[in-house]
C-alpha cells in the first residue's frame, strides 16, 4: 500500500495504490488523519484508481473519514474505484454518504 | 465431495498475515483457471474471514492462531474453512447482519459476513462462545 497526499484548492487528495486491508488501513488512517488535522480541508478526495484490492476495512476507513470530516463541516468524495473495489463500495451503500466523482484523470 | 487438492495453513493471528492468507487462497484457486473477478471474490472473502479472527475472535490475545483448510473439489469448487479457538460468537445470525459490528471504535464497517455471502456461493458459520468459530465457504470456479 502506498499513499500520496496532495492539496488542490482546499481539497486534500489522498491517492492510494496497492491493497487496502485491515493491516494497512490502520497506517492509512494515521497518515490521512495527521494531514486532515494539519490542513483542515473542506473536502477529502480519496482516489482509489490505483487500488487493486480492498475489503471491508477500506469501507471502515472511508466511513470513518466521512464521520471525522463531517465533524469538521467538510465532506468526503471517492473516485476511481473499479472492479471488486467498486462492488464492495456499492454493496455497502457507501455512495449514500460520500460523493462519487466520475471521470477525470487519476492523480 | 471428491477432493483433488488440499492445503492446510496455520498462521499466527497477526494482521500482517491477512495478505498472506488471501494470496495463498488465490494461488490454489488459480489451478482452476478462474476469471480475474472470481479470484478477487475469493481473495476478498478470505481477507474478511481472517480479519474477523484477528479483530474479533482473538481481540485481547496475542497468541491466537488461524487454521485455514482449502480444498479444490472434482466438480470445480474451492472450499475454504477458516477456524479459530477464540471468543466465539454468541449470536451468529446477529453477527451476519449487514452493518452489525462489536467494534465500531475501530472503524469496522460490519460488512464482513455480507461480503463473504455476496462473493462466495455458500457460507456457513458455526461457533461456540468461549471455544471458537469456524467459517466455511465455497465457490464454483469452473
Amino acid at each position: 500500500m502506498n499513499l500520496k497526499l496532495m492539496e488542490d484548492k482546499g481539497t486534500l487528495v489522498a491517492a492510494v495504490t496497492g491493497e487496502i486491508d485491515h493491516h494497512n488501513a490502520l497506517l492509512l488512517r494515521e497518515k490521512v488523519d495527521r494531514q486532515i488535522a494539519a490542513m483542515r480541508p473542506a473536502e477529502l478526495c480519496i482516489d482509489l484508481s490505483g487500488v487493486e484490492f480492498m475489503d471491508s476495512s477500506g469501507l471502515g476507513f472511508i466511513m470513518g473519514r466521512y464521520r471525522s470530516m463531517a465533524g469538521l463541516g467538510g465532506k468526503v468524495s471517492v473516485k476511481g474505484a473499479k472492479g471488486r473495489v467498486e462492488a464492495v463500495l456499492q454493496m455497502a451503500g457507501a455512495y449514500r454518504y460520500v460523493e462519487k466523482i466520475e471521470g477525470g484523470n487519476p492523480v | 465431495m471428491t477432493v483433488i487438492n488440499q492445503v492446510k495453513l496455520v498462521l499466527p493471528a497477526k494482521s500482517i498475515n491477512e495478505s498472506y492468507a488471501r494470496i495463498a487462497a488465490a494461488a490454489l484457486a488459480a489451478q482452476f483457471d478462474p476469471t480475474v473477478e472470481q479470484l478477487a471474490d475469493v481473495k476478498t472473502a478470505v481477507s474478511e474471514a481472517v480479519t474477523n479472527v484477528i479483530v474479533h475472535a482473538y481481540r485481547d490475545r496475542k497468541d491466537g492462531k488461524i487454521y485455514i483448510t482449502m480444498k479444490l473439489t472434482q466438480d470445480g469448487r474451492i472450499v475454504i474453512a477458516v477456524r479459530d479457538t477464540g471468543c466465539g460468537i454468541a449470536d451468529v445470525s446477529q453477527a451476519r447482519q449487514p452493518c452489525f459490528t462489536t467494534a465500531p471504535g475501530e472503524e469496522r464497517s460490519g460488512m464482513g459476513f455480507s461480503i463473504m455471502e455476496t462473493f462466495m456461493d455458500t457460507l456457513r458459520v458455526s461457533s461456540r462462545p468461549g471455544r471458537g468459530t469456524t467459517v466455511t465457504m465455497s465457490k464454483r470456479l469452473r
